[in-house]
């Protein structure tokens, strides 16, 4: 190719990378500008891409006023109870699909891609029935259970992927140097395993943060509401408050956000870098 | 330090058997090198000696006691894996000492066993660093000294020098050999190199498909094979094979073009039994054309350095003759060469087991 060609390609290139960059974070903008918008100026001035005033009125009357740091509350424990069980049980649900030959093992992976088949609609109406006699409907453990079980084979299966990537030379290593399997997996496996431990967080904790559905059929009083849920209630029967509405938005991206950034040293680690001739 | 024994070990995968029956004894201190090709079982032996496989039937005694049901921990050999298989998380003294901290020994001790190890292998200035800051050198080193500092009842080695390059390897191989004879160790050796096998070994055990072809020292195998198999593997070039007949009277080998090499003794074999002959490349003298002998067109002249290797057309096959001499040889030339028969191993050509 010649020069200008190249420049051509690369200017395309990082021209569509950016449009497409524009294009996804373009509502996260709009949040944030309805977010500091004042009521009076929400309608009267059109489309404009900054208020002409801007002002943290919102964000005072929801976090004041509002249910909202209560729903906030109950999303952490739900969310954060949803990532660290589900990590666990997949990761050890992983590690043994990975690593163990047994009988039943493509059974048991056949029907946990089953469940990952139906329409979570279906699925309401039996769960409720199925958790209103056990006194879990309109609670937060009810929600986490129902959490936990539809986020652990998706997460078994990314966990999987993980340990399949690790050589098994390292645990045998490990065993013949006198530990034990389970010691081998927790001192030797787990570390390496780090990256895919922090994505399979972030993607459940991001999922069971953003979850509506459930949370919107199984709970029913504010006290034990998500904050997907709460959202609603900011629509009320004769107007929405579009300002406070996105400002509590603006501030449930937050806890996502500092995850990530939390995590992200993990997830770009290449930690198994020269365990073995590479 | 121990003896193994292994006795009538087979395993299978499903309905595949890979080892058929397997007798072996390790004396204390040998040095064992199991050779084949892949596939042959001999990792899988290996693997079952350390505990990482189960065994289908059979026994493997450690020092007299039966290990069968113990788990490779309760076993107290090391092994050193041919991808190295060192913890990335770890830095080399970590690597090194990690079994023993496992085994809860004293700081102390485990400070002077790893600066031991270090000296010996020369890795005293990369204690500190990670695996992946090593060389492909460096980290066989980590590996051999993770397994010394615990002085382990064995050494298992599953092909540890195959990752490495030519140079290297023969670099390794000495210090391997030098290691064995400083500790000691028994150790068993697993290669598909017959170099390998044939510099380091006390014992060779020469496999193939799931079965032990013969079991001797480096120089048995070479001089006298028990079959075709153990004949054609062990030597570089590879010992020449062709097809001949033998003739009870005489006593005498047929070969095509109506060749009769004469034998100094009778074969234990019919007459007109069908007979392979092999004939290592550098027992074939090669003289100029004329000299008397069998008269044979070169076909192809490969120098080594060392000396020359000749392909050359006498009958039906073509044979390798490696030479010493540099004299300008040129293909297209006739040579004479002679099959001495001293030299020439003889093997029944139905199944393969050495006649002579």
């Amino acid at each position: 190719m010649t020069r200008p060609k190249r420049i051509a390609g690369t200017i395309a290139h990082r021209g569509a990378i950016l449009l497409y960059i524009i294009f996804a974070l373009f509502p996260l903008y709009w949040l944030l500008k309805v977010s500091v918008t004042p009521n009076d100026l929400l309608y009267s001035e059109g489309v404009l891409l900054w208020p002409s005033r801007a002002s943290i009125e919102h964000y005072l009357f929801v976090l004041e006023h509002s249910d909202f740091p209560r729903f906030f509350r109950n999303s952490v424990i739900v969310s954060g109870a949803t990532a660290f069980i589900v990590t666990i049980l997949a990761s050890c649900a992983g590690y043994a699909l990975s690593r163990f030959a047994f009988r039943g093992k493509y059974w048991i992976v056949a029907l946990m891609l089953l469940t990952q088949m139906f329409p979570l609609v279906m699925l309401v109406a039996p769960i409720f029935k199925m958790l209103s006699p056990l006194g879990l409907t309109n609670s937060l453990t009810g929600l986490v259970i129902v959490y936990v079980a539809f986020n652990v084979p998706f997460a078994t299966f990314l966990m999987q992927s993980f340990f399949d990537g690790i050589p098994k030379d390292l645990e045998e290593a490990a065993m013949i140097d006198g530990a034990t399997r389970f010691r081998a997996f927790s001192q030797i496996i787990l570390p390496l395993t780090l990256p895919g431990i922090a994505a399979t967080l972030g993607f459940v904790f991001t999922a069971a943060w953003s979850e509506l559905l459930f949370a919107l059929m199984l709970i029913s009083s504010a006290g034990v509401s998500t904050f997907p849920v709460g959202l609603l209630s900011f629509v009320s029967k004769f107007s929405v408050d579009f300002g406070q509405m996105m400002a509590a938005g603006v501030l449930a991206l937050i806890p996502a956000c500092l995850f990530f950034l939390f995590i992200q040293r993990y997830l770009v680690q290449g930690l198994t870098a020269g365990a073995v001739k590479g | 330090m121990a003896s193994i024994d292994i006795a009538g070990i087979r395993k299978a995968y499903g309905p595949v058997p890979v080892l058929h029956g397997i007798d072996l004894s390790i004396h204390d201190g040998e040095f064992v090198v199991l050779v084949g090709p892949s596939g042959c079982g001999k990792t899988t032996l290996l693997r079952m000696i350390a505990g990482l496989e189960d065994i289908s039937t059979g026994e493997i005694r450690i020092d007299g006691r039966r290990v069968n049901d113990l788990e490779p921990k309760d076993r107290d050999i090391a092994m050193v894996f041919q991808s190295y298989a060192l913890y990335p998380h770890m830095t080399v003294a970590e690597n090194m000492s990690y079994s023993l901290r496992l085994r809860r020994t004293a700081r102390e001790r485990i400070a002077s066993a790893i600066s031991g190890a270090a000296s010996k292998l020369g890795l005293d200035a990369l204690m500190a660093r990670r695996p992946r800051a090593l060389s492909g050198g460096q980290r066989q080193r980590v590996a051999m000294g993770r397994a010394i500092v615990r002085a382990p009842k064995a050494f298992l080695f599953d092909e540890p020098l195959s990752n490495l390059d030519a140079r290297l390897r023969e670099q390794m191989r000495g210090e391997i050999k030098k290691l064995h004879q400083s500790l000691g160790a028994t150790s068993i050796y697993v290669t598909h190199d017959q170099i390998e096998a044939m510099t380091l070994a006390d014992r060779i055990v020469a496999m193939n498909s799931g079965v032990v072809q013969q079991v001797g020292s480096p120089l048995d195998l070479y001089d006298r094979p028990a079959n075709l198999f153990v004949a054609g593997f062990i030597g570089s070039p590879a010992m020449n094979m062709f097809d001949g007949t033998y003739r009870a009277g005489g006593p005498a080998i047929e070969v095509e073009g109506g060749y009769r090499i004469p034998l100094r003794r009778a074969l234990q074999a019919a007459d007109g039994t069908g007979i392979t002959i092999g004939i290592r490349p550098e027992h074939i003298p090669v003289g100029a054309a004329g000299e008397g002998g069998i008269p044979a067109k070169v076909e192809l002249v490969e120098p080594t350095g060392l000396g020359t290797i000749l392909h050359v057309r006498p009958f039906g096959a073509t044979l390798k003759a490696f030479t010493l001499s540099r004299d300008a040889t040129a293909v297209g030339d006739t040579v004479a060469i002679r099959l001495p028969a001293e030299w020439l191993h003889l093997f029944d050509a139905q199944s393969g087991q050495r006649l002579s």
